[in-house]
């Protein structure tokens, strides 16, 4: 067809009716390019608006968690006198662990500063140094008792108080009424820095110890292996029984009304709010099979629970992925029903599962609610050493350093938030690397 | 299959410790009040690091939940201690003993001050007890026997003499043991000014309280949560509004916030301590009798937790925002303590 001349055999109605159509598909072709572009442009903003949240919550948490990472000390010059430690000389370790070590570091603080002679300024000179401080020296003691009678330099943590005073987050202009560090102090502190007693180090201590009161000798430690405990007994617990759940389900269960209601109820259960996990956990293992609160072991078998929908819903998908043709070629050389499966099927559909495995365990990972129940949320300064032990985890010592009224305790809560984060970030990339390298399409 | 059976016998090997784990007890488990938390807490490090017991393992679980939890039962797997930031009640009493929790030691540990507080930048507000009923409360009487939804808008509207600026009061929620202390020790207080209602105590005392302790939910009282941390944050942000929380977080944000007069009286150590201060109230815990001997370092706690060195004027636990009692008070205590003397009353 010709649009270029009038055709005379009549068909001018249709070659007009095309040129029509062809001018009205270039007048509106430009309309459909905007239109294609802003529906990109909106993607893009999504995208961008999404990366600036998430660099915005990046930035403000990292930048207030990285004065957490150092922390303010002192050179204390501490004379270890026999009498005071060990009159007897037995070195008993029960003798030397309870021996009055107060009073050591009292007169060594008190040394830096002979002229000091009041109670009161005595009492503000001393509360710059941590209370960690005496135990810091008892340790040292307990370690090496070679050193009583001797004169030792030891490093301990001042208060944190001081500490947020040399980081600058207590402002040195404001009245003196106003703040928690007194003009006095502060002049004590200045002229501490210029003797060249004060360093600021890495603070080890916020990854080694366990949960304190005091901000300076508080760590993370405690509820990361809370953590790792309550994750472990969830993997050995949900792991095996969702794939075995799966597998049923997916390969040899039939199609009726008991496994269709099965299959709703899986995906009711991944819905249900998590605090319900934990009342049934409170119910079931705590009152009615009598185990411990606020032990890894039951947050593990809640959480567990909490974890097995997300886990059968991805392994059933997995199994699903895999072609009938791999199951169809192994019945053909003979496969029993079982060896199609564990040599072929699930080898195959195991990058899927672990994927869905991981990202189940980053959320239990995350999950504070149910363990509210069972005791979890709680003050342990023990470091847990086993599934038994009372432990917390690291959500919730966010959650209760978050609500601690000393000032210290709000970069801690951004580190420990920042720790949280690192191993969720480890445990999405691992699964995507699995993925990655294992996967395979048909 | 080699992966399966390990974690059935993991599984397994956990199920039979875990026998052993209910039966025997060397750490002593305290539950109950949030406000009590940061004090108690402080003690169980100390005492677990000063003695050769372990660290006591501390729930924060509010009063009402620690009291249910302390109640029910003796054996290991209840809790040894419950901390409370008001007394026990007779209902709790009774409940207690029902399930054979008969010995109970009380001990009063010192006071908490609660604070209406706003942003330094802004004025300090000095307020009586009866305008912060009127500000606060859901229904305001008008005239005798009669109420009505509070009209109030700003602070003006509650008296002549309070600065033109919209009420907005950042509070705890209904689940607070500090929302039921303000709203008793502040609001009743100035509710019972007036006659007419405060006669109606005798006459039908549950109506009397839902006059007194009914917040506002028009939006003038705003529910900021349980974090404390939470308010204290907003009103810096917002210099407008008021904040309800506890002294110890006036005491660590000095430099932000200040507290408002309240009948006169500022919120500080000392009138807190001298009973001034009007809304303030006591803190206690609660020692059960019956474990002490099975669980190792009970005594050692309760002498710890009551030594001049933790609860009295010059103690850690002023320095962590604890009011202390008296000195007559801090010997009671430390005696019935020492003496687990069985010394509730009510």
């Amino acid at each position: 067809m010709t649009d270029a001349a009038p055709n005379p055999n009549g068909a001018v109605g249709g070659g007009l009716a095309a040129r029509n159509a062809a001018e009205a598909v270039r007048r509106s072709l430009k309309r459909r390019y905007a239109a294609e572009r802003r529906f990109r442009m909106y993607g893009i903003l999504a995208v961008a608006f999404a990366v600036c949240m998430l660099g915005l919550l990046f930035t403000t948490i990292v930048s207030k968690a990285v004065p957490a990472f150092t922390q303010t000390m002192i050179n204390l010059e501490v004379t270890l006198h026999a009498q005071d430690i060990d009159p007897q000389g037995t070195r008993d370790r029960e003798t030397l662990a309870t021996a009055n070590y107060r009073s050591i570091v009292r007169r060594a603080v008190f040394d830096l500063f002979p002229d000091v002679t009041s109670r009161r300024d005595k009492r503000a000179l001393f509360d710059m140094i941590s209370p960690g401080a005496v135990f810091a020296v008892r340790d040292l003691v307990l370690a090496n008792p070679m050193l009583i009678g001797e004169r030792v330099t030891v490093r301990v943590p001042m208060s944190d108080d001081i500490d947020q005073l040399n980081k600058g987050a207590i402002r040195k202009d404001v009245p003196e009424a106003e703040r928690r560090v007194k003009d006095k102090q502060i002049a004590w502190f200045e002229r501490l820095e210029n003797r060249g007693a004060i360093e600021t180090v890495f603070n080890s201590t916020f990854f080694t110890a366990g949960d304190s009161r005091e901000p300076e000798l508080a760590g993370i430690r405690g509820a990361a292996m809370g953590s790792f405990f309550t994750m472990l007994v969830t993997l050995l617990v949900s792991f095996p029984l969702a794939v075995a759940a799966a597998i049923y389900l997916e390969e040899f269960a039939p199609v009726n009304k008991w496994t269709q209601t099965i299959e709703v109820n899986i995906n009711n259960l991944a819905a249900v709010p998590s605090i319900v996990f934990g009342l049934l956990g409170l119910a079931v293992f705590i009152n009615f099979l009598g185990m411990p609160r606020s032990a890894p072991v039951v947050g593990g078998l809640v959480l567990a629970l909490m974890t097995l929908p997300t886990i059968i819903i991805a392994a059933r998908s997995a199994l699903k992925s895999v072609p009938p043709s791999i199951r169809e070629a192994a019945y053909g050389l003979g496969a029993s029903p079982l060896q199609v499966i564990a040599h072929h099927v699930l080898p195959l559909a195991m990058p899927g599962i672990l994927t869905g495995t991981i990202i189940g365990m980053a959320q239990a990972l995350g999950e504070t609610a149910p363990l509210l129940m069972i005791g979890m949320v709680a003050f342990i300064v023990d470091v847990p050493h086993g599934a038994l032990d009372p432990a917390t985890v690291l959500p919730v010592q966010i959650y209760l350093w978050a609500d601690s009224p000393e000032r210290a305790f709000v970069e801690r809560t951004s580190a420990a938030i920042c720790v949280l984060l690192g191993f969720l970030i480890l445990m999405n990339v691992s699964a995507v690397l699995l993925r990655k390298r294992f996967e395979r399409k048909w | 299959m080699f992966r399966k059976s390990l974690a059935v016998a993991a599984v397994a090997g956990m199920a039979l410790s875990l026998a052993n784990a209910a039966e025997a007890r060397d750490q002593i488990r305290i539950v109950g009040s949030s406000t009590v938390f940061p004090f108690s807490t402080a003690v169980a490090e100390q005492f677990g690091k000063t003695t050769k017991f372990k660290t006591p393992v501390v729930e924060s679980t509010g009063s009402g939940g620690g009291l249910k939890l302390f109640c029910a039962g003796i054996g290991a797997q209840h809790p040894d201690m419950t901390n409370a930031s008001r007394r026990i009640k007779k209902s709790e009493v009774e409940n207690c003993a029902k399930n054979g929790v008969t010995d109970i030691v009380e001990v009063k540990v010192g006071y908490d001050g609660i604070v209406l507080a706003n942003s330094k930048v802004s004025a300090q507000m000095k307020l009586t007890r009866k305008q912060l009923y009127l500000a606060l409360a859901k229904d305001i009487p008008a005239g005798e026997g009669k109420l009505i939804p509070n009209p109030h808008k700003t602070w003006k509207d509650v008296d002549a003499s309070l600065p033109d600026i919209k009420i907005e009061v950042l509070g705890p929620p209904p689940t607070s043991g500090t929302r039921d202390a303000f709203a008793e020790l502040a609001l009743e207080g100035g509710c019972k000014s007036f006659g007419w209602i405060k006669a109606m105590k005798k006459q039908d005392k549950k109506k009397y309280k839902a006059i007194c302790h009914s917040i506002r939910e028009d939006g003038a009282y705003v529910e900021a949560g349980e974090n404390d941390v939470l308010i204290v944050r907003k009103l810096e942000a917002n210099p407008k509004a008021f904040g309800v929380f506890g002294y110890s977080f006036l005491d660590q944000n000095a430099d932000k916030i200040q507290g408002s007069l309240i009948d006169g009286k500022s919120p500080t150590f000392e009138a807190i301590a001298d009973g001034s201060y009007p809304v303030s109230r006591p803190l206690f815990f609660y020692v059960k009798k019956a474990h002490v001997g099975s669980i190792p370092g009970m005594k050692e706690y309760v002498a710890e937790f009551t030594s001049e060195k933790a609860f009295g004027p010059d103690g850690y636990l002023a320095d962590k925002g604890l009011i202390p009692m008296g000195d007559k008070e801090r010997n009671k205590f430390r005696e019935d303590g020492a003496q687990l003397r069985n010394n509730i009353d009510l």
